[in-house]
């Protein structure tokens, strides 16, 4: 037995492949659509993987330093550091902020790492390009993906900074490149003021009869001195020793330090599951409203194209053909329409997929869960269609 | 060969129900014999089409008797459970348009037929072949129907009604669209191959280029058949 639905679409392939190329893009945009979901959650775990640590500890009562403000004084570590199971613990800050670079701005991370070497939490785990940072002021580690080149400088606050390592995929949770800066950088960049702010700051603390108390010499200096320093942090990382259980190490700081430690599930929970929850919810609901849109055109597109053959199908039913080759021909004919867009779309969305500004992961799970939406879509629209075949009276072929 | 000709008999067909209710069929007797053409006359409204439909088992009468050769196919009900394969192994349809199917070749058009019926593909177009030969369009075998003629479309349309050699085609004004030289062409076919294939066929036609042609006619008037000996000069 011939296909009767291959013929057809041979014959007409024009018809098929333009309207599946518009299908097709539909079904990229789809597709792009849940890379644009796994990206965030791939940035999320990135972003966890790549700090390098066991264990977050944040101030008490945060869900920092992602999802939360979280600051903790810097000399914390230490007391950390002496813990049973703790292996390192390194201070880090992080800041979101527009980096100046010329007269262009780029939006990335600030890091602020402890002095140290590679492998210490929260420094790059590795580079693609030149050095880790060895000064303590004004070098700069930065991804990639922020287009900053080896030795290229940059400008963050007041101070400029010299690109002398590149890394890659370093990025926050919500996909900005990172830049790694030292430590005590990125804490005066966090609080730093414009010279006329400190000097008005200066002027109101020797103004205030409390500061500035004559029978107490060097008060007023101090006041200033504590003003101009941060020594606050957002997190320690923690890495624990070989054979030391993560939760009980995280239960051994809560208790004796009271501060909030999260292990790498907590984190990954804290980050998927509370801070892209909503914008995972967004994606779905564009999915869903994707998903029809692609089911009523799909729906439409055989309609019309089973209307236009309806004297033919009469014909067939006259002659005998039986009503399941009727509707197998219509059915396949979806599919091959779903198949020809899904083909278009994946084409589309990889080809795409890098031009977005953030990370769009497109997983091959993904695909086949599309393709298999895709034909299950095709073959629920084809219905209309069938319906509308299978009521046609055979003696519509018969004149009068 | 199933069956010989066609017989019917007292063929009824009421449309609806009570003071609504309208006869199209008051009683219809026929008998076609095999190699037999016969004209069906008759002006609009007078029931051919109902007629037809009732002969293609295409809607059930509503009383009488129907017959291919000795088989009885209705009688106060279908005697034959699948209409379907009825239609499709022992009734041939020629359509006043050829009605091909566009996307299948003109070879694919007539063996899709027995296809349809479990006949092997090499098997079905080897018998549409056959047929083009003796119709003269076994050039046009590999053509799609947009590259024919009116003329070659009609005959491709025959082939179709022949290929599954049925014991009757029913031939729905099948010259309408042609002008008389292709029209008398197409009902010199007809006879060729009733004869040729011992089937019995009906041709409905208002076409009086052609209607001089046939030995015996049928006028149906009101639902009623009259049947008369026709000019049957046949097709020179």
């Amino acid at each position: 037995m011939i296909s009767l639905a291959g013929r057809d679409i041979l014959h007409s392939w024009g018809k098929f492949v333009f309207t599946g190329v518009g299908l097709g893009l539909l079904i990229g945009v789809t597709l792009v659509m849940a890379g644009v979901y796994r990206g965030m959650v791939d940035d999320a775990k990135a972003l966890l993987d790549n700090s390098g640590a066991d264990l977050w500890v944040v101030q008490k009562d945060t869900l920092g330093p992602y999802a939360e403000s979280s600051s903790l004084n810097d000399d914390i570590y230490r007391g950390i550091l002496a813990m049973s199971g703790v292996a390192q613990a390194a201070n880090v800050s992080y800041l979101t902020m527009q980096v100046r670079r010329g007269d262009s701005d780029v939006r990335a991370m600030v890091v602020g790492i402890a002095p140290g070497e590679a492998g210490r939490p929260g420094w790059p785990p590795y580079l693609i390009a030149g050095r880790q940072i060895t000064r303590s002021h004004y070098e700069a580690v930065a991804d990639i993906a922020t287009g900053f080149k080896l030795g290229e400088r940059l400008q963050i606050r007041r101070n400029y900074y010299t690109v002398v390592g590149l890394t890659r995929r370093m990025v926050s949770s919500g996909g900005d490149p990172m830049v790694f800066i030292p430590l005590k950088d990125a804490q005066a960049a966090q609080f730093l003021k414009d010279n006329d702010a400190i000097l008005q700051q200066r002027r109101r603390s020797a103004e205030n009869p409390a500061l500035n108390r004559p029978g107490v010499p060097g008060l007023l200096d101090a006041v200033i001195a504590s003003q101009s320093v941060n020594p606050y942090v957002n997190a320690v990382l923690v890495k624990i020793k070989p054979g030391y259980a993560p939760d009980e190490v995280a239960q051994s700081i809560r208790q004796w330090k009271r501060l909030t430690a999260y292990t790498l599930p907590q984190m990954e929970e804290i980050l998927i599951g509370k801070l892209i929850a909503t914008a995972a919810k967004q994606i779905g609901m564009f999915l869903v409203i994707l998903a029809l849109v692609s089911a009523t055109i799909v729906a439409f597109i055989i309609y019309t194209l089973t209307m236009d053959k309806i004297r033919e199908i009469a014909v067939l039913k006259l002659l005998g053909t039986k009503n399941r080759t009727i509707a197998a021909m219509i059915m396949q004919q979806a599919v091959a329409l779903g198949l020809i867009g899904f083909a278009v779309g994946k084409i589309t969305a990889t080809f795409t997929a890098p031009l977005f500004p953030k990370y769009v992961l497109l997983m091959p799970g993904d695909t086949a869960l599309g393709l298999f939406g895709v034909v299950v879509i095709c073959v629920l629209a084809s219905i209309i269609a069938i319906r509308a075949a299978l009521k046609v009276d055979p003696a519509e072929a018969i004149g009068g | 060969m199933r069956g010989k000709g066609i017989r019917i008999e007292g063929l009824k067909k009421r449309y609806g129900k009570g003071d609504t209710a309208v006869d199209a069929l008051k009683g219809v007797d026929m008998q076609v014999a095999p190699g037999e053409v016969v004209g069906l006359i008759g002006p609009s409204g007078s029931g051919k089409s109902t007629l037809l439909k009732c002969l293609g088992a295409v809607i059930e009468p509503s009383a009488g008797l129907m017959a291919l050769g000795d088989e009885v196919i209705y009688d106060k009900g279908w005697k034959i459970r699948d209409l379907r394969a009825l239609r499709r192994d022992r009734i041939g349809f020629v359509f006043q348009a050829p009605y091909l199917i566009p996307f299948l070749d003109v070879t694919d058009n007539v063996a899709l037929l027995p296809m349809l019926a479990g006949v092997p593909n090499a098997e079905a177009r080897k018998r549409a072949l056959d047929l083009f030969k003796a119709l003269d369009v076994e050039n046009r075998a590999r053509a799609m129907p947009s590259q024919l003629s009116g003329g070659e479309q009609q005959r491709v349309a025959i082939a179709r009604g022949l290929v599954n050699r049925p014991p009757v085609i029913l031939a729905d004004e099948p010259t309408a669209a042609l002008d008389s030289v292709r029209a008398l062409a197409v009902i010199r076919i007809l006879e060729q191959m009733a004869s040729q294939y011992e089937t019995a066929i009906i041709v409905v036609t208002h076409d009086e280029k052609i209607i001089p042609t046939f030995k015996r006619i049928y006028h149906i008037r009101d639902g009623i058949t009259y049947e008369e000996a026709g000019e049957g000069r046949g097709v020179d």
